[in-house]
């Protein structure tokens, strides 16, 4: 029954994947920002261990826990401890407006499908039309990234663009080796770390996380 | 051909949208009601207020023209057979030969811009404002419409909405991530084109931010009352259109008696859940300020885009 729908339901996740990437693009609020990327990292911790139930991959189990510690319980804790000290809850608006950046999304996904065609039809796994969307949502957190002023929206998306990449990883060839893994794992928790510290660093000089401020310190 | 199955079938589902349509609109208010722990109007509230109005009499304005009086019988018309021709009990619909999805889009189009027409023709500045705004929401709501039917045709490979319902609900079935973002997108253009809570407020025709009532303000007697039972008719298409998209379990197929017997029931116990969850989706969500609307439906064409892209991706 499962082994049936297997396949398919792996193909519902990316596409709640994407729809996440979507709905982080077009979050005003850093407060329901965090719980979107909590969102998407138990999704993506479902996908994984559904991809290890399907093939077989007792490793794939590991990463999926992971997940589910890391990116579920542990960063979303720690942002939620930042913007609570940083007390920055209240709307962002983004640097360009929201429908045309809807707009640009969408041209991104059509771009990121394009390239993922003929690299996908070589890959020999399950999984290997989800990997579009996975490239798909890393273009969309890039997009992210560059469309927020403020640092905190700024450090969700480049955690969310490493989920995008960790699905890509599952998607096209099971996953990568567990060291590889713990040490990309390990990257992010310190880089989310040091943002943090980067974060404070900002406000104490600024008063304010807007990074346009960071404009201001280059040589004239 | 005309089988006499078909002929029955397509007076029930006439019949039936008719008739049950302002029960449709009094169970919503009614579970509305119980949800914002007040004391619920009665189920045939909707009835009541019909009958009230079909025996008033019609007061026209001076310089109201032939187009503000047949306005009313237009929009009932137009919504009548878009009624009609929604699978909601069997597949065999002699009508559905004569239009596909493209023209039911089309039919409640023409509804729009009846009363569109009808809200500015006296001249008051509410009418004119009420019309403006409903051409704003229903020119974005449109092509996210049309993206929704696009997605289920192009699983079905037809725009005939028969097909499309004889296809999803007569074959083994299987999980289709694309349909879950055209829900999600047609829900939220069913909202707007409805007059419901995140872009209008069907309850008060009292506020500066109305959309619908502003246009319908000068009406009265028969002619509101068939404007009332016209807009009871359009939140009965758009609940069938998005069940027979979504849930087309329980329809007949053609030459299927029993299930055409069977298909009413279930059709009913349907529509009662959608109607509890739009009662719930209205008392959990705040009115938005009319210039977010363009941001609401940017995103329900967004959402429906992405289903045309999702299902080439994964389902191609």
């Amino acid at each position: 029954m499962l082994q049936h729908y297997g396949p398919q339901l792996i193909n519902l996740f990316a596409a709640v994947l994407l729809l996440l990437s979507f709905a982080m693009l077009t979050q005003r609020r850093i407060l329901s920002l965090i719980n979107l990327y909590a969102a998407q990292g138990l999704v993506l911790c479902l996908s994984t261990a559904l991809v290890a139930w399907l093939t077989g991959q007792t490793h794939l189990y590991g990463s999926a826990a992971l997940t589910l510690a890391l990116k579920v319980v542990g960063l979303p804790w720690i942002l939620h401890i930042l913007i609570r000290r940083l007390n920055v809850k209240w709307d962002v608006e983004t640097l360009i407006n929201i429908p045309s950046m809807m707009l640009v999304g969408i041209v991104l996904v059509i771009l990121a499908f394009n390239l993922a065609l003929p690299i996908s039809q070589l890959a020999g796994t399950v999984t290997r039309s989800t990997l579009g969307i996975a490239l798909a949502c890393v273009l969309l957190s890039f997009l992210m990234m560059i469309t927020r002023s403020k640092a905190v929206p700024q450090v969700i998306g480049f955690l969310s663009m490493e989920n995008g990449l960790f699905f890509a990883a599952t998607g096209a060839v099971y996953g990568m080796p567990m060291v590889v893994e713990f040490g990309v794992a390990l990257d992010v928790l310190v880089g989310a770390l040091i943002l943090g510290i980067f974060m404070f660093q900002i406000r104490e000089r600024f008063d304010s996380v807007d990074t346009r401020h960071l404009e201001k310190l280059k040589e004239h | 051909m005309l089988s006499l199955q078909g002929l029955v079938s397509q007076f029930a589902v006439l019949a039936l949208a008719v008739l049950l349509a302002p029960m449709l609109t009094g169970w919503v208010n009614q579970c509305r009601a119980w949800l914002q722990n007040r004391s619920a109007p009665g189920l045939l509230q909707p009835y009541r207020v019909l009958t009230k109005l079909f025996s008033k009499e019609v007061v026209l304005a001076h310089n109201a023209s032939p187009l503000f009086r047949s306005a009313p019988y237009a929009i009932f018309g137009c919504l009548a057979l878009a009624a009609a021709i929604v699978p909601t009990l069997g597949t065999d619909l002699p009508l559905n030969a004569a239009a596909d999805a493209i023209a039911l889009v089309g039919l409640l189009a023409l509804a729009r811009l009846f009363i569109a027409l009808a809200g500015m023709d006296v001249g008051t500045a509410f009418g004119s404002l009420g019309a403006r705004r409903e051409m704003l929401v229903g020119f974005l709501a449109e092509p996210a419409l049309l993206m929704v039917l696009f997605t289920a045709s192009l699983i079905s490979s037809s725009t005939s909405l028969a097909t499309i319902v004889q296809t999803l609900a007569h074959r083994e079935f299987v999980i289709y991530p694309s349909m879950a973002f055209a829900g999600v997108a047609f829900t939220m253009v069913s909202l707007a084109e409805n007059a419901r809570i995140p872009v209008d407020n069907p309850a008060t025709h009292l506020e500066l931010t109305m959309i619908h009532e502003a246009m319908v303000l000068e009406y009265s007697g028969r002619h509101l009352a068939l404007i009332e039972w016209a807009a009871s008719l359009k939140l009965f298409v758009y609940s069938c259109i998005g069940l027979a998209l979504f849930l087309p379990f329980g329809v007949a197929g053609p030459g299927d008696w029993v299930g055409l017997l069977v298909a009413m029931p279930v059709l009913g116990v349907k529509l009662a859940v959608g109607g509890f969850l739009l009662a719930l989706i209205e008392t959990l969500s705040a009115k938005m300020r009319i210039f977010r609307a363009p941001e609401f439906l940017g995103t329900a064409f967004l959402l429906a885009v992405l289903a045309m892209l999702v299902h080439v991706l994964l389902e191609g």
